[in-house]
């Protein structure tokens, strides 16, 4: 290698020059992904020396190696699963609830002017009250049944995935629609040709945030008004002080999230391959 | 004498805040069916404007115009858009057929009708993949395709190849060409390129701008079929465009002048 020296060569082979380049350029990228990777493996090892070496805590914060053998034992008397089970459950009808719901009045919003007038100031004026503090108003409607949970992550999700459809449809390129029009296009064929295709993008974006959001809420609900759940697991475990038992909810709500994600994310390759 | 395209005293007025603009006024233009016609004129004349009212999206002050219907089950117009016309979420074959879905034509007719556009243009290969993996040049063979196999009574084309680099859009001009001598429709094609109106046109529209008004035209003497080598080299058509230029120097200076 010529390191810093700016002498021609005039020998050197230029397509070995631009492959030993292009090697180099390849190096990078797998040392970008190894990064991202090792990140997390880095926080745990960093935890679990300093744990081990009571350079913090150990009763506060117990080494990852430790939190995961108690996951394992938790596991055994079959209370874990279930309470993982019924979360799971409340975070999918929640979220699927939230995300139709948001998805059709979306869409109406996007398309038709007068709606969008309509409904823009209610969403301004509802979105900032935290479904959280309507729980006990939920709770009245639809009682302290599973139904209540729903609803409370439904109306969380519901925000993010209605603004974003809408502004999915609203930022569809004026050129398409121009084509739509001119190529005789009904309101139904617009619909579902034109509408809905264009705005997947944004919505998906929507669905994303909605997606997290659904988590957030799922904890705090269920450390607030049930018996059950990872939320209600985790506030159990700390009230009786099991710090372990505590910190294996908290890591299976940061793995769902962290699953979600991914989910989502193939949800986006597969629904908008054109992009 | 019946006309395909007969337009008629057509105005249009943009009401700003800071006063009217007439992008269109007065405008009276006639077309014989297979005519290809030129629209040209400086940027800003209301010549994209007179396009979209006659492609229906949207509506003029006053006036009106008509376009001759020879086939009941003939769509009126289609339009060939700038670059970004052809729609990413569909495959070129989608796009291509377009037009005839939205009409709800039978399948078979749907398929025969896109697979010969798509052929014709040299993008069967290509069917299936989305607009992103296409080059500027591929996406407007897309766009032409699509407004053949449409099958309208007139074509309407706004600076279709505007974007493009001069070897495509040589290319694709004579492709044009190619393909609608084939199939003698009447169109309507707008460009700020002088060259590019006399290889395609039978007729060259100079219009000026604020008021956009038509100030002139010029049949274009030259035999078909054409190629861009002829544009370049017959003195004919070099006197034919230093007309042109005079008159658009003329016109575009003028828009300067009372501007300041």
């Amino acid at each position: 290698m010529m390191k810093g020296n700016t002498q021609y060569n005039l020998k050197a082979n230029p397509v070995e020059v631009e492959r030993n380049e292009w090697r180099k350029q390849e190096r990078k990228k797998k040392a970008r992904h190894l990064l991202t990777v090792a990140s997390p493996l880095f926080l745990l090892a960093l935890w679990e020396i300093l744990s081990r070496t009571a350079a913090i805590d150990p009763r506060l914060f117990p080494p990852p190696t430790v939190i995961i053998q108690t996951f394992f034992e938790m596991l055994g008397d079959g209370e874990l699963l279930s309470n993982i089970g019924i979360s799971l459950l409340r975070v999918f009808g929640g979220f699927l609830l939230g995300s139709v719901a948001g998805i059709i009045v979306g869409l109406l919003m996007g398309m038709y002017v007068p709606v969008r007038f309509f409904v823009s100031p209610l969403i301004m004026a509802l979105m900032p009250i935290p479904t959280l503090a309507l729980l006990p108003v939920i709770i009245f409607i639809f009682g302290i049944g599973e139904w209540a949970k729903i609803v409370t992550i439904a109306g969380s999700v519901f925000f993010p995935v209605a603004i974003n459809t809408m502004a999915g449809v609203v930022n569809i390129d004026q050129i398409h629609v121009d084509v739509a029009k001119n190529y005789g296009a009904n309101s139904k064929d617009f619909f579902f040709k034109i509408a809905l295709p264009g705005s997947t993008p944004v919505m998906l974006e929507g669905i994303q945030m909605g997606q997290a959001i659904a988590l957030l809420t799922i904890v705090a609900a269920e450390m607030m008004g049930a018996h059950s759940g990872i939320g209600y697991l985790i506030w159990t475990k700390y009230k009786a002080f099991l710090l372990p038992q505590m910190y294996v909810g908290l890591v299976l709500i940061s793995f769902f999230g962290y699953f979600f994600s991914l989910l989502v994310r193939g949800l986006k390759v597969k629904l908008t391959p054109w992009r | 004498m019946d006309y395909k395209i007969s337009i008629n005293h057509l105005t249009k007025v943009f009401p700003k805040k800071s006063g009217n603009v007439v992008a269109l006024e007065d405008i009276s233009l006639h077309v014989k069916d297979g005519e290809f016609v030129c629209l040209i004129g400086p940027s800003g004349c209301g010549k994209t404007t007179l396009l979209r009212i006659l492609a229906g999206l949207e509506a003029s002050s006053t006036g009106e115009f008509k376009i001759h219907q020879s086939d009941k089950k003939k769509p009126l117009q289609s339009m060939i858009f700038q670059e970004k016309g052809v729609i990413p979420w569909l495959s070129v074959e989608d796009n291509v057929a377009f037009g005839l879905k939205m009409r709800h034509l039978p399948k078979s007719y749907i398929k025969e009708q896109t697979h010969y556009y798509l052929e014709k243009v040299g993008l069967q290969k290509f069917a299936r993949l989305y607009p992103k993996e296409l080059s500027g040049g591929m996406k407007q063979r897309v766009s032409i395709a699509r407004a053949f196999a449409n099958d309208p009574e007139v074509l309407l084309m706004d600076e279709p190849f505007g974007a493009l680099d001069e070897q495509n859009k040589f290319i694709l001009q004579e492709e044009l060409l190619s393909i609608w001598q084939e199939t003698k429709k009447t169109v309507i094609f707008i460009t700020h390129s002088i060259d590019e109106a006399l290889l395609l046109s039978d007729r060259i529209v100079l219009m000026s701008s604020q008021p956009g008004q038509i100030v002139a035209e010029k049949n274009v003497r030259m035999e078909r079929p054409r190629s861009i080598e002829q544009v370049r080299s017959d003195q004919n058509v070099a006197d034919q465009f230093v007309e042109i230029w005079d008159h658009l120097q003329a016109e575009v200076q003028g828009a300067r002048s009372s501007v300041k």
